[in-house]
């Protein structure tokens, strides 16, 4: 017995339409990145140049360069890296492999998924009252300074600029207090991928380690952490990528937009990449779009690099960790 | 916690002291003389290596083993049967206090190795799992190299200088009846080797700390008959040196290599005897329905 | 096979063994060390509300020449007026910057949920694997592209090439220019962790409805995004809370320092995040009333962000539980 056709052809063409649809909406994603891209270079390339690259910011679009926003952002994210990737790897090791699972753990876990969903903007308005103001302690004229040349081991006097490790209290706005900040921003993620990487090493292992005697840290240190590292690596590496991208939280806590110089101690003024593009792309001259758009290309650059990097370490260094 | 030494031992040597006597004459450690039979008298029995009393087990308020007496004899193969979920493996984790890790696991009556209390709380479990060693059911060497599993255990003890360590490797090897098969790639990664290889590695591994006992969950459930027999054979040539104790669900095997076979079900020890005499003339009903399939 | 004679230890006697005090101290000194920076992660929630609630309530308590409170709270919540520097006295109605944040983020989510979740469909059950990374790799980047770039994009393209042409109402600023470009930045989170969610259904609920008879898009539709659907509404908010935590893009496209109380996306408006950078980058002075009013704009936005990652989370976790 045949049954009528009619109903499923419709049905049929109702699923070639979402199938339609779906992947019209897969190509529209694809196109405004195209768009994007295409925009930004052919709006930029004219301007890139080593010139470019190696001059600082002027009035005249025409001799503008991005030194000093890429020696910012070069040491503003080095310290980011130094203190929130240990941070991270630390925290995520405290959490899998030492605290009991109880409710303060879930509640703690919870947290921490929160500071991730955070506006980036609003870690500025915390490092701007710890860090900057230091809850007004010392916001007076003379600020504590101190400090000490390792190279030649001396100790300078007090509020010698001149060394590298010069630290003055209240941070104010140098790249430490830039760093620290971002630190802030980029811990959450840190701690998160770790505790993937973590949570991926089998415990099979584990028991393996501990049947033979070993104690937690051992277990932790010898056999876990560098089963876990090539992943955490590839989440630093992603961390900081997302660090070098950040402006918001920056220019709260009073990077500037100007600067002429590239830092020379931890309490030295900077801008970064992103605030020196927010600065040029707000101008109404057509010049100065172009020349953001050339430095939003070395931005994307610096991410692609990153990326393909974070790729080829978790294709290197990834082994199986169990038959 | 401070770890304590176990009753009755010391467990570091004070350094002016001689070395810790090694297993020719005692156990690795110095052990009360109490506890071990005098040397050269015939004993009637072998003396136990691990011996329990009144042993109850709980995972919270679930009780998974009940009033447990028994002796596993020095030196033999000890075998431990009975349908799943009847607790043999919780018993066999208890010995090396793994099941410390699990929340809500506690016990309670009298589990002692060569005379020494190992469910105190002062008991130092590091110390204890040298003495102790376990194979686990799937192979887990570490994903490093051949090398580097074997000596992993032996490091974590003591402290060795090269040489040494390369001793160890190629005796533990030996023993473990893997060295031909390996000596010309200890560098190499340990994932791969064989399932049978690098179960045969991690025997080997846990033999590498000179331990009393040998701890084994199935270990030949995961591997193929070939790799299976080859490791029987390895476990009838260990009980030489140590007291071996393995779960199996397989009741050939247990008939093939132990020497004696405690029959568990639903928590409780139903029969304890030598394997013979268990296969062949159960005392005990329930063991000879699971012997003979009637029910598994 | 070599076998080993009666009984020869493995270990010398000369080896010495492990200092276990020591090892004790070593071990405690790690594990306090751990906890240590495990607390400061926890302090940090700590610190960020306890800053914002302390001053923010310095906000609401200052009193102006005249004694009276310079911004009550009642005036905070009901008018309709933010310009704390162009009116005389100030207005500090938190209302339009409010809409402004809402009516970017709604734009944003038009865009973005539908095409996402479409999008997320069509590489969960339509992509040929070839095409489905190769598209996921480029949603990555798309992911990674810093926000300033998105900025840029909508003031140099999105306003002349799309919007103006469309209709001569929308001026070098809009609301419409920001929300696409917020949009076109958590495209991609909706899109992945829709996806996510959708490759956690079982194959064998889709395998029953085929068995069945139903074409695939009613598979889809019926069957695999309702089993989907607590990972897809997660999705959804937490891409909606980026779009309300988003700055820089709406600093540069939607507008300048006018708050307004409106509804059409030609028109500039203000975002409360928008309005923090501007107060920073003027010459506010510390401790003076706009200064303040910035941290307690920030206290209304932690507020929105805080509840909705926190449903969010929930969420996921409880779709996560099923089928684990």
């Amino acid at each position: 017995m045949t049954r009528p056709e009619a109903p499923l052809t419709s049905r049929t063409r109702m699923s070639q339409v979402v199938l339609i649809a779906c992947a019209l909406a897969a190509f529209i994603a694809v196109t405004a990145l195209a768009s994007l891209l295409l925009s930004i270079a052919v709006e930029g390339t004219g301007s890139l140049s080593w010139k470019f690259l190696t001059s600082f910011a002027s009035r005249k679009a025409a001799s503008a360069g991005i030194l000093a926003p890429l020696a910012g952002s070069v040491w503003v994210c080095a310290i980011c890296a130094f203190v929130a990737i240990p941070m991270g790897i630390g925290t995520a090791l405290y959490l899998e492999e030492y605290a009991k699972k109880s409710r303060l753990q879930g509640i703690i876990q919870l947290n921490i998924s929160n500071l991730a969903g955070v506006p980036s903007i609003v870690y500025g308005l915390l490092a701007l009252a710890v860090f900057v103001r230091c809850f007004g302690f010392r916001s007076g004229e003379t600020p504590l300074s101190f400090s000490v040349d390792w190279s030649a081991m001396r100790i300078l006097s007090p509020g010698d600029p001149d060394s590298l490790w010069f630290i003055q209290i209240p941070f104010g706005s140098g790249v430490l207090a830039g760093g620290l900040t971002l630190a802030l921003v980029v811990l959450p993620i840190m701690i998160t991928a770790s505790q993937e990487a973590l949570r991926a090493v089998p415990k099979s292992l584990r028991q393996a380690a501990e049947a033979l005697g070993s104690t937690r840290w051992q277990v932790a240190w010898r056999v876990t952490l560098p089963a876990a590292l090539p992943t955490m690596m590839t989440g630093a590496i992603l961390s900081i990528s997302r660090a070098l991208g950040e402006a918001a939280p920056l220019l709260v806590i009073g990077g500037f937009l100007m600067v002429m110089q590239t830092p020379t101690n931890l309490m030295s003024d900077f801008t970064v990449l992103p605030m020196q593009i927010y600065n040029w792309s707000g101008r109404p001259q057509e010049e100065f779009h172009r020349i953001a758009a050339a430095a939003i290309i070395v931005q994307l650059a610096v991410l692609l690099t990153f990326n393909a990097l974070a790729i080829f370490v978790r294709q290197s260094f990834q082994k199986p960790l169990q038959s | 916690m401070k770890p304590v030494p176990l009753e009755n031992t010391t467990m570091t040597q004070p350094a002016e002291s001689a070395p810790p006597e090694r297993r020719d004459s005692s156990a690795v450690l110095p052990v009360a003389a109490s506890a071990m039979p005098p040397v050269g008298a015939a004993a009637p029995t072998p003396p136990a290596a691990v011996a329990m009393r009144r042993f109850s087990a709980w995972y919270g308020r679930h009780q998974v083993l009940q009033a447990i007496d028994l002796d596993i004899p020095e030196r033999q193969v000890c075998a431990f049967i009975g349908p799943s979920g009847c607790g043999k493996s919780t018993l066999l984790r208890w010995v090396n206090r793994m099941n410390d890790s699990i929340v809500g696991a506690r016990a309670d009556g009298t589990l002692t190795l060569h005379g020494s209390d190992l469910l105190g709380r002062t008991v130092d479990v590091v110390a204890l799992r040298r003495r102790v060693g376990m194979v686990f059911q799937k192979p887990n060497p570490f994903p490093k190299s051949i090398k580097e599993n074997v000596v992993f255990g032996a490091k974590l003890h003591y402290r060795l200088a090269r040489a040494d360590l390369d001793e160890i490797v190629e005796k533990a090897l030996r023993a473990a009846a893997l060295w031909d098969e390996v000596k010309d790639r200890l560098g190499s990664p340990a994932l791969g080797l064989s399932g049978g290889q690098q179960q045969r590695l991690c025997i080997a591994r846990a033999l590498a700390v000179d331990p009393e006992v040998l701890l084994m969950d199935e270990p030949c459930s995961a591997l193929d008959p070939r790799s299976t027999a080859s490791i029987e054979a390895l476990i009838r040539q260990l009980r030489t040196n140590y007291t071996i104790v393995i779960v199996t669900h397989n009741m050939q095997q247990a008939s093939r290599i132990s020497d004696t076979t405690a029959f568990f079900f639903e928590g409780r020890l139903v029969e304890n005897s030598a394997t013979d005499l268990l296969f062949t003339s159960p005392t005990q009903k329930q063991t000879e329905d699971y012997v003979s399939g009637r029910f598994g | 096979m070599t076998s080993l004679p009666a009984s020869t230890p493995f270990i010398s006697p000369r080896a010495r063994p492990v200092r276990v005090r020591l090892r004790a101290v070593f071990e405690w000194l790690m594990e306090s060390a751990l906890f240590l920076v495990t607390g400061l992660s926890v302090i940090t929630t700590l610190a960020i509300i306890v800053i914002l609630v302390h001053e923010t309530w310095k906000f609401f308590t200052m009193r102006g020449a005249d004694g009276q409170l310079l911004v009550p709270v009642k005036d905070f919540l009901t008018d309709s007026m933010w310009s704390p520097l162009l009116s005389n006295p100030p207005r500090f109605g938190v209302a339009s910057l409010v809409s402004g944040t809402l009516l970017v983020t709604a734009i944003a989510a038009a865009f973005a949920l539908p095409l996402g979740l479409l999008t997320a469909v069509y590489l969960s059950e339509y992509a040929p694997r070839r095409v489905r990374s190769l598209l996921k790799s480029l949603l990555e980047i798309l992911a990674g592209i810093p926000t300033v770039v998105y900025g840029f994009f909508a003031l140099t393209f999105i306003t002349p090439n799309l919007l103006q042409p469309i209709s001569g109402s929308f001026g070098t600023h809009s609301a419409m220019s920001a929300g696409i470009a917020v949009g076109i930045m958590i495209l991609p989170i909706v899109s992945s962790l829709a996806e996510d969610a959708l490759r956690a259904v079982p194959q064998s609920l889709r395998d029953g409805s085929l068995a069945l008879g139903s074409t695939k898009a009613e598979t889809i539709l019926r069957v695999v995004i309702p089993a989907a659907l607590s990972g897809i509404v997660a999705s959804f908010l937490l891409a909606i809370t980026r779009a309300i935590g988003e700055t820089m893009i709406v600093a540069l496209a939607a507008g300048g320092g006018v708050a307004q109380l409106t509804v059409d996306p030609a028109a500039q408006v203000q975002t409360m995040t928008a309005y923090m950078v501007q107060v920073f980058l003027g010459d506010a002075p510390a401790g003076g009333v706009e200064y303040q009013s910035s941290y307690a704009v920030a206290f209304t936005l932690f507020a929105f962000t805080f509840v909705m990652t926190w449903i969010g989370a929930l969420i996921l976790r409880r779709y996560r539980e099923v089928y684990e």
